[in-house]
């Protein structure tokens, strides 16, 4: 049967400035159809599917819903043509229950009735298997609820055509496939589908067809079952590059960073850390794997001195004096001025490591500021380091004065990442290094860390895509709310076996939580 | 004399009831408007001069005709005001400027108008002192019932008002309605604590900021209309007015952003204001520290609200923040 085509693109231009955000774009989906838009770290994904809905809008191009062409100015217009997107970053008000944001700029006759809402919402809850209490508050909600809120604030409003962006990038394993199922189903019932995104597995296991854009540009469309992750990786890339991560042997190895019973609690008096205690040691990568919020935070900013602990101590082996020294909570300038070479890439990128508003020779001085002399600031030095960093990691940027909030995630992160590469540490600690990046940007950073532990530096590694972990780290220590749940030699285990130690311990946890209650 | 009092503290507390009000309409979207005292000012202003002139007009106070008297100085401040507000609205939504900077130019501005203005009509009567007197006009405005004299403590603190009292309460209880339990309230709501939600949920965010800021700085300005009308006597004297547009921004802090509460706040700032004058033998300084204490009692709300932290409790999330849609 023919299927009907539910929404077109055809030639559309968008530019920022100087910068062509997408040029000459045209794409096509089908009722009962997922399309998978694939796509490099700033190649335009999100801002074309913004024009879609509503958000930008286009330079010069068409848009035709069910055949004929129509014009969006505005997210109502959207709304109107029945086209629903769920953003990458929730656009829900904190201080509203999931119903309230649920029925926000809905305009109907029939007056507002807020009991009637609820009564639909529980309904569209209902008929696609989501769990969703209607009165809970925003800002008491998991990821994955507030997620959603989001699917549902679009069924909703009825749309036939949904775009989802990234929606995979804050799940865990098992909500993605929860994700997913409801996805298929809604395929079913025949709605169009648009989901952006960059993980290749997620295309193929999904979707119909996959669009490819790179930078700015269209490259093709292909059918899901006919393609594979080399074609669409070359495609994405523009050319083929090797899925192996080099992993060098470990030489001379000593300890560098002993953690021993560490223990945190937060404010609430939930344990965020209980009884961590590991090793790390130079010239090798150890790798952090667990389920998102399981302590990994708490635990890197334990080290680099941002959280007070309840117990336990954190020994720095000095490679230069031989001293050990304990780092437990001092404040991060007091650990610098032990002469502690420690690196820290946050996971929060601009709220933690970067100033978004600051240009990137600027963003180089918040590390080096202390150590000038006069009362004026020395550009000249972070200058040099700043065109090094935009060359060396070829971070796109119009020039070096550039505030840092205007770059695209991908090029913010290698900012970063070379920053603190550059003040030579002795430890290096990265949250999520390639979170929100490309693949190209990904091996960059991975050979960079690489780098690192070549020189003998003490590199921890935060990750969540366990392939990686497994390719890239030497050891790697898997936690589970807060706990150490086993730390595996990284040439020889599986990603399976990580799975297990990682959900294993979430189970015993609630069985823990649950005997406390009886 | 306590019910003397509460009816003291309830006339004080109205100007700021009038304020606050509007302000929190103002906030709602997403705006702190340090207009207000100015904006409050102009209302004030706008409605003597409109009085002055309609006074003026008739060849004897005795023919003023009481609907007018008190029609042509209220619309007078409503207009006032909500020019105040457009230019605010045009200057932060449209022009993007700093809401901090524009709304601390508009109170000096505000200000400057009244007080010019103010000034100008004090010359043209050429009275003997600073003032300009309208008590014709402001007998109309404190008309009370025919019978609440009569009533004795019960007639004296609930219907011993002029009008405006009761369209300020009248005035909270509505908003609190529209911002709790409408739509609009709803959307309003959104557009102050995240408009880039709001606009992706087809709120006209520019509509929604303009529309409440002007009404609020039109409720603002009636705050200002009652003070001289009312409270003064139709007495205009050049900074009268005092520190009650601040004050009423504190309530706002006060009433932790909702109306109703603004009522009882209002009173209790009104009563703190007028204790002092209810002690014997007072001396000076004493009082000047008595006028500190809505100010302190605001900030041991900040202080409890924040220790509380109660999200419910806070700010508007994008309050102060400039919107752009395109901003990347």
């Amino acid at each position: 049967m023919e299927k009907n085509i539910a929404l077109e693109l055809k030639n559309i231009t968008k530019t920022f400035g100087s910068v062509v955000a997408n040029k000459n774009i045209s794409l096509q989906v089908k009722k009962g159809e997922i399309l998978s838009i694939l796509g490099e770290n700033g190649s335009g994904k999100t801002t074309l599917m913004n024009m879609v809905s509503g958000i930008y809008y286009p330079d010069s191009g068409q848009i035709f819903a069910d055949g004929k062409e129509i014009v969006i100015a505005s997210p109502k217009d959207a709304f109107d043509h029945k086209i629903g997107m769920i953003h990458q970053h929730f656009k829900l008000v904190d201080v509203f229950s999931a119903a309230e944001n649920i029925v926000l700029g809905l305009e109907d006759e029939k007056g507002f009735d807020m009991a009637a809402y609820i009564e639909r919402i529980k309904e569209i809850t209902e008929q696609y298997g989501f769990e969703l209490d209607p009165y809970k508050k925003i800002y008491e909600m998991s990821v994955s609820e507030k997620q959603t809120v989001e699917i549902i604030k679009v069924l909703f409003r009825g749309a036939d055509i949904l775009i989802l962006d990234e929606p995979t990038a804050v799940l865990t394993p098992q909500e993605t496939l929860k994700l997913f199922a409801v996805l298929r189903n809604m395929r079913e019932s025949g709605k169009a589908i648009i989901i952006i995104t960059h993980k290749l597995h997620e295309v193929l296991s999904l979707s119909d067809y996959v669009a490819v854009l790179r930078k700015g540009e269209y490259i093709g469309t292909v059918k899901t079952s006919e393609t594979n992750e080399s074609q669409l990786t070359e495609m994405m890339v523009g050319k083929k590059i090797s899925l192996n991560i080099e992993r060098s042997p470990v030489e001379t190895c000593t300890d560098r960073l002993v953690v021993n019973n560490i223990n945190c609690v937060n404010r609430e008096g939930i344990k965020l850390l209980d009884n961590v205690s590991f090793t790390a040691r130079s010239g090798e990568i150890l790798g952090i794997a667990g389920i998102a919020g399981s302590g990994q935070r708490e635990l890197l900013e334990a080290i680099a001195g941002l959280q007070h602990l309840d117990g336990g101590s954190i020994i720095y082996h000095n490679p230069k004096t031989g001293e050990e020294e304990n780092l437990r909570d001092k404040t991060p300038l007091e650990i610098r001025q032990m002469g502690v070479k420690l690196a820290f890439v946050p996971e929060d990128r601009l709220g933690m490591g970067l100033v978004g508003n600051m240009d990137i020779v600027d963003n180089m001085m918040l590390r080096s500021y202390k150590k000038g002399k006069s009362a004026f600031l020395q550009r000249k030095n972070p200058k040099s380091l700043a065109d090094e960093i935009i060359e060396r990691l070829e971070v796109v940027t119009p020039s070096a004065y550039t505030p840092v909030r205007r770059l695209s995630g991908g090029n913010v992160q290698k900012i970063l990442v070379g920053r603190e590469i550059a003040s030579s540490p002795t430890v290096l600690m990265a949250a999520y290094p390639v979170r929100g990046l490309d693949i190209n940007s990904s091996y960059t950073i991975y050979n960079l860390l690489n780098e690192q532990k070549q020189k003998g530096v003490a590199v921890i590694f935060v990750g969540e895509d366990l392939d990686v972990l497994v390719e890239l780290c030497d050891r790697i220590m898997v936690i589970g709310s807060g706990r150490v749940t086993g730390i595996v030699d990284g040439r020889n285990t599986t990603k399976e076996e990580i799975g297990i130690l990682m959900t294993k311990s979430a189970e015993d946890m609630m069985q823990d939580e649950g005997g406390h209650e009886e | 004399m306590l019910a003397t009092i509460i009816q003291r503290a309830v006339m004080q507390g109205t100007p700021l009831l009038f304020g606050s009000t509007g302000e929190i309409l103002t906030e709602k979207s997403g705006h702190l408007n340090l207009g207000i005292p100015g904006i409050m000012y102009v209302g004030a202003i706008s409605g003597v001069a409109g009085a002055f002139l309609y006074e003026q007009s008739v060849a004897s106070p005795d023919l003023l005709n009481p609907f007018l008297a008190v029609l042509i100085p209220l619309l007078c401040a409503l207009v006032g005001a909500t020019f105040m507000g457009l230019i605010y609205c045009f200057l932060t939504v449209s022009l993007r400027a700093n809401q901090n900077v524009t709304g601390l130019a508009l109170t000096t501005f505000g200000i400057g108008v009244g007080n010019f203005f103010g000034g100008s009509l004090i010359k043209l009567v050429d009275s003997d002192v600073p003032s300009i007197a309208l008590s014709k006009t402001s007998n109309f405005f404190k008309t009370q019932l025919p019978f609440a004299s009569n009533l004795g403590w019960f007639g004296e603190i609930f219907l011993s008002y002029g009008f405006l009292v009761y369209v300020a309460i009248i005035v909270a209880i509505i908003s609190s309605y529209i911002l709790n339990k409408t739509r609009m309230g709803l959307h309003l709501r959104a557009v102050g604590e995240s408009p880039e939600t709001a606009d992706a949920a087809g709120i006209n965010v520019t509509k929604y900021k303009y529309i409440s800021t002007c009404i609020g700085s039109a409720i603002a300005g009636l705050g200002g209309l009652y003070y001289v009308m009312d409270y003064a006597n139709g007495v205009w004297s050049n900074n009268g007015f005092g520190d009650r547009g601040w004050l009423s921004i504190a309530l706002v802090i006060f009433s932790v952003w909702r109306p109703s509460l603004s009522i009882l706040g209002s009173i209790l700032f009104g009563f703190l204001y007028v204790i002092p004058t209810y002690i014997p033998d007072i001396s000076v300084s004493a009082k000047k520290l008595f006028e500190m204490l809505p100010y302190v009692v605001t900030i041991i709300v900040l202080i409890i609200t924040s220790m509380r932290n109660k999200k419910e409790n806070q700010p508007p999330q994008a309050l102060g923040l400039p919107y752009f849609r395109e901003e990347r």
